[in-house]
């Protein structure tokens, strides 16, 4: 049986919770990563883009995530989890914009404008990354 | 540990026959440790007649645990005689900050013109220390402070001692942009340096009816105070950081509101008051004064 007060230690980041809090006010698609790269959020605008709401499919790993919904290039090209702006953001804490097609879980396949920037704590602790994306028209390619 | 407050209104001291029952001082509490140390959280207004105190019942060990620089928490310190006692070893805990350290910081309230002795010149010896998330020993007690909700760089503080804990949390808001009746606690701030606390300090500014018009000012109602507080699992809740225009009268009836809120354990739901003394002994029940 799971603790009614949560399990100890297990609070996100302030920077974290804030971010959650945005994106969920927000109509553009956006989701989290928190700083062990996993999945933790993303909001309904994501969701209808996604294919499945963020309660249905749960915290899950990024690396996970990014597999689900095979990243490529405009082009067709496979694009590898580490170059896609969430990826560069994550491992080189770096903000980064990339176009990409990406499949919905529901089998939709889409192009995205895709922004990412890593959560900087104030001790230049990393909390985790933020991801903003919209869908643009094939051939449309991001400013 | 024995906890005496001596401030506990929010944003400016109010002095005055309406406030005269729980107090004008601005925030200020002191946690005196079975070890002889004192833990002085916030250095609002109230920390004043405190020094004064101190100059007969000298502490081990001075530490100032800052939540954050607003001045209703800082503004007492250039009043603190223990900081003009010549070689007295003082420690300044605070928030850290990526741009300037925190006796900079400090420093731009206590130096010409705002006040006329420089930080820097005076004569006690005084240690400044960030704020981490790390436990910190300190006498006989852990100290942790977390990150929290609050406009600009904010801290709250859980002590804990011989196994009892004490969490003071004066300036937050949790419940910004978000439900926090239904959120996981996982998500919630400062969730899990006031989890299972024995006492908890909160931050309770608002009447429900009043919340709405201060959203985002980085406090609390009276709702989301309480809500956090059992989520948290708080065994007792002292309803801090009092509105500068509730009168005696106003922070009654928002009493009343509160314990509404926890029905069958209004005993445990008190407001801070100017010389409250809050006793947490090992294996003893926690005790909590009464004004």
């Amino acid at each position: 049986m799971s603790d009614p007060l949560g399990t100890p230690g297990a609070q996100k980041s302030l920077p974290l919770i804030l971010a959650r809090e945005l994106a969920s006010h927000l109509a553009t698609p956006m989701f989290l990563l928190d700083a062990g790269g996993m999945l933790v959020f993303y909001n309904d605008a994501a969701a209808s883009l996604l294919g499945t709401s963020f309660a249905e499919l749960g915290e899950t790993p990024s690396g996970e995530f990014g597999e689900a919904l095979h990243l490529a290039t405009p082009e067709g090209r496979p694009l590898r989890r580490r170059d896609s702006p969430a990826g560069i953001a994550f491992f080189e804490r770096r903000p980064a914009h990339e176009t990409l097609v990406a499949t919905s879980y529901d089998g939709e396949r889409r192009q995205y404008e895709a922004t990412a920037y890593p959560l900087i704590g104030a001790e230049g602790e990393m909390h985790g990354v933020v991801s903003v994306f919209w869908e643009s028209a094939s051939g449309e390619s991001g400013a | 540990m024995q906890a005496r407050v001596w401030g506990c209104r929010g944003s400016v001291a109010a002095p005055g026959a309406d406030t005269v029952k729980y107090g004008g001082n601005t925030s200020c509490v002191e946690v005196r440790l079975s070890s002889g140390h004192s833990l002085i959280l916030d250095a609002g207004t109230g920390i004043r007649p405190l020094g004064v105190l101190m100059e007969n019942d000298l502490p081990t060990e001075i530490h100032i645990l800052l939540t954050h620089l607003h001045l209703d928490h800082l503004q007492g310190l250039g009043f603190f005689r223990p900081l003009f006692s010549p070689g007295r070893d003082i420690h300044i805990w605070g928030p850290p900050s990526p741009v300037q350290h925190l006796s900079e910081r400090i420093a731009m309230y206590l130096s010409p013109p705002l006040f006329p002795v420089r930080l820097g010149d005076v004569p006690s010896h005084v240690t400044f220390h960030d704020a981490t998330e790390e436990p910190v020993p300190i006498g006989s007690a852990t100290i942790r402070a977390a990150k929290v909700n609050h406009q600009g760089p904010t801290v709250g503080y859980r002590i804990e001692e011989n196994g009892r804990v004490f969490v003071y949390l004066p300036d937050h808001e949790p419940a910004l942009g978000t439900d926090l009746a239904s959120v996981p606690p996982s998500w919630v701030s400062g969730h899990d340096i006031a989890r299972g606390a024995d006492v908890l300090l909160h931050d309770a500014q608002y009447r429900d009816c009043e919340y709405d018009a201060h959203i985002g000012w980085g406090h609390s109602g009276i709702d989301a105070a309480m809500t956090f507080a059992h989520k948290a699992g708080a065994g007792s809740v002292v309803l801090f950081h009092h509105d500068p225009y509730h009168t005696d009268g106003e922070l009654e009836e928002l009493l009343v509101e509160a314990r509404q809120k926890w029905p069958g354990l209004e005993d445990r739901v008190s407001l801070a008051f100017e010389g409250m003394e809050i006793t947490l002994d090992d294996g003893l029940p926690v005790r909590l004064d009464v004004p």
